[in-house]
């Protein structure tokens, strides 16, 4: 970094400020608008001076939704729950199923095992609607539609190719010695497991965790087809938001800064998390 | 003999499918005594690393029986078959310290802490790395790693260690220093030590016998002495020592009380027959053509003898080098002076019958050594 010239230093900030910019600009716009009224957001030309207002956070909150026409009742905080829900033990499930298969694929080369490691990718590959119709009619059958357990099976078909794969990758990168040397010492191969191939795939064990919680979190479709009021994430929830009255900007505003939130400050949190867990990286020396 | 250590019986190795992968140990027959110390010398892919890593339980046997203090264990998993090893990858274990990396392979002995102390405190001194206990394996040099890995095997009490290429990072003289200490050490407590290595000056120092192997194949199992005087057959022969033997070709006649070997380029080493002892030269005289291998330092230059004209002539502080070109190929001798030849210069080399060893010119197999049978 000592051997730039000022002016690169110059044109490099006014890049990363325009990348920024150009980023952050839809959810700093969603930020206010989330503390404005229908009325100012909807106002010509749109005004960066306006009236701070807590209602569309009331609302949401107290789940009393003031329009023209009435009060609505409306479940967002349901929703928020649902979707922490959801996602959290989604991703545990997949956790505890993953990184096991994960490590074996890693480890261990079967008969077969690529076949079977590629047919769970593959799982991704296919659009979800074509999955759901059938996956509808047999989830009735069984009495899986509209429950918790229900959803969180569909969202493994979103978690866990993620998870196994990452987590493969991490697991591979370990040299295969460290395990024998450690086992060599005395100890079982499940110690192994725990004590070794763990704790140094710890870090991609996490990202891959964090990002399948970010896309079980913004699961859509899944959870409108398959979930009723009650069992709905905020993805879903946010429907409500469009009324006879009209659509709601301010609440669906004030609803997008409460579910980004969660994902937002995990992301935050795990990514010094990460930064300490790559640093440690250097296996090979 | 004392009791065996370990006893490989007709180990086959395959990688992929029995007898159709590719085979990296072929037929392997080895037994080991207590409190020996045994090298597996020989060049990359010659299964040495394949055989170290059967006996530990990473690989598995295709074919055959290994036996560790006479218990069959080439089906248990590493951890039921007490043996130690040092990667040559060094393998440390990186969230820990050097101490916690060589105090882990205590872990299972179950020994008081003030003990593992104690041994950790010994072992760093046995390897000059008591400075770098309470560092991290990333954060120091390729051989101090090396070191922290030999001291995590050898600070474990195993009815085997396994020490693959434990010296390769270190720097001469320290290597040097090491390999006399690691040595006492070893016999000091008994232990019984299996080396990896292509170096044969470790393989010399360290080993109380050397086995030789090449394409998968034991070539020699014996001490480093009679390796070096009574080769098994021509690879081991070119293999061990420094610089290489010597190797040509040669017609053998008789004639007029005399043997000749005939070399190419019209050139012949003439011997009386009485020079040879009586079973060498009939098996010389019943064969038309072998191999004859000389050591270097086993050549000498005279004023009546068999010409050569000199290629390279090399002063390498203790011992000069020369190579000439003769019989169509090139001789290499080494004199311990420093010898003053110009290239090109014209040279007579004899070789006395006694520093002879001759090889069968189609299986390789030694046929004698200088006045005995092989």
């Amino acid at each position: 970094m000592e051997h730039t010239s000022l002016l690169e230093r110059i044109l490099r900030g006014a890049a990363l400020t325009l990348v920024v910019i150009f980023f952050m600009f839809p959810i700093v716009w969603i930020f206010m608008m989330s503390f404005q009224t229908n009325e100012t957001i909807l106002r010509i030309p749109p005004q960066l001076v306006f009236e701070p207002t807590l209602a569309n956070y009331t609302a949401l909150i107290t789940g009393k939704l003031m329009t023209a026409a009435g009060t609505l009742d409306i479940a967002f905080m349901r929703n928020l729950w649902n979707s922490v829900f959801l996602s959290v033990t989604s991703v545990a499930v997949s956790l505890l199923l993953g990184v096991p298969a994960a490590y074996a694929f890693a480890r261990h080369k079967f008969r077969g095992s690529e076949d079977i490691a590629f047919t769970l990718l593959s799982f991704r590959f296919a659009p979800a609607l074509l999955v759901l119709l059938p996956l509808t009619l047999y989830f009735q059958k069984l009495g899986l539609a509209n429950t918790y357990v229900g959803l969180i099976w569909v969202y493994q078909l979103i978690c866990l190719p993620l998870i196994l794969w990452i987590v493969r990758g991490y697991f591979e990168d370990i040299p295969a010695d460290i395990e024998y040397a450690y086992r060599i010492g005395g100890h079982s191969w499940f110690a192994t497991f725990r004590k070794i191939a763990l704790p140094l795939a710890g870090p991609g064990i996490a990202a891959a965790g964090l990002l399948a919680f970010i896309f079980a979190w913004n699961n859509f479709v899944f959870a409108l087809v398959l979930a009723s009021a009650d069992k709905q994430p905020v993805t879903v929830g946010a429907l409500a938001f469009i009324t006879s009255s009209g659509i709601q900007y301010g609440q669906i505003s004030a609803a997008i800064v409460l579910s980004i939130t969660p994902t937002l400050a995990l992301a935050l949190y795990a990514q010094r998390y990460l930064v300490e867990g790559l640093s440690l990286g250097a296996v090979k020396g | 003999m004392s009791p065996s250590a370990l006893t490989i019986s007709g180990v086959d190795k395959f990688y992929g499918p029995i007898d159709r992968g590719v085979q990296a140990v072929k037929k392997l027959t080895i037994e080991i005594g207590k409190g020996e110390i045994v090298a597996l010398l020989g060049s990359s892919g010659c299964g040495k690393t394949s055989t170290l890593r059967m006996i530990a339980g990473f690989e598995e046997v295709s074919r055959g029986t290994i036996s560790v203090g006479g218990r069959q264990v080439h089906t248990l998993p590493p951890v039921k078959r007490n043996v130690a090893m040092a990667f040559e990858g060094y393998s440390l274990y990186p969230p820990l310290t050097v101490r916690e990396n060589m105090a882990f392979a205590l872990k299972a002995a179950r020994l008081p802490k003030s003990e593992v102390e104690a041994k950790v405190a010994s072992i760093a001194k046995l390897l000059e790395i008591e400075d770098i206990l309470e560092r991290h394996p990333s954060s120091i040099s390729g051989g101090q790693q090396q070191r922290a890995s030999l001291g995590r095997a050898l600070i474990r009490e195993a009815d085997l260690h396994l020490l693959d290429e434990p010296m390769g990072q270190l720097e001469p003289q320290l290597r040097a220093v090491l390999r006399g200490r690691i040595k006492h050490f070893i016999k000091e407590r008994g232990l019984t030590a299996i080396l990896v290595t292509h170096d044969q000056t470790e393989a010399n120092a360290l080993a109380d016998r050397i086995a030789v192997m090449e394409g998968g194949v034991l070539q020699q199992f014996d001490t480093p002495d009679r390796i070096k005087e009574r080769p098994a057959n021509l690879f081991t022969g070119t293999f061990v020592g420094e610089p290489p033997m010597n190797v040509f070709e040669a017609y053998v006649g008789s004639a007029a009380g005399k043997i000749n070997l005939r070399l190419p380029d019209g050139l012949s080493l003439d011997y009386d027959k009485d020079a040879f002892s009586a079973p060498v030269r009939d098996q010389l005289l019943s064969r038309e053509r072998v191999v004859i291998g000389i050591r270097p330092y086993a050549v000498r230059r005279s004023k009546e003898g068999v010409p050569a004209r000199v290629s390279a002539n090399q002063w390498l502080g203790d011992q000069t080098h020369i190579a000439a070109d003769f019989a169509g190929g090139s001789l290499v001798l080494v004199e311990h002076d420093r010898t003053r030849l110009d290239l090109g210069a014209p040279i007579n080399v004899s070789i006395d019958p006694k520093n002879l060893h001759v090889f069968d010119q189609a299986s390789g197999e030694a046929i004698s050594h200088g006045m005995e049978l092989a």
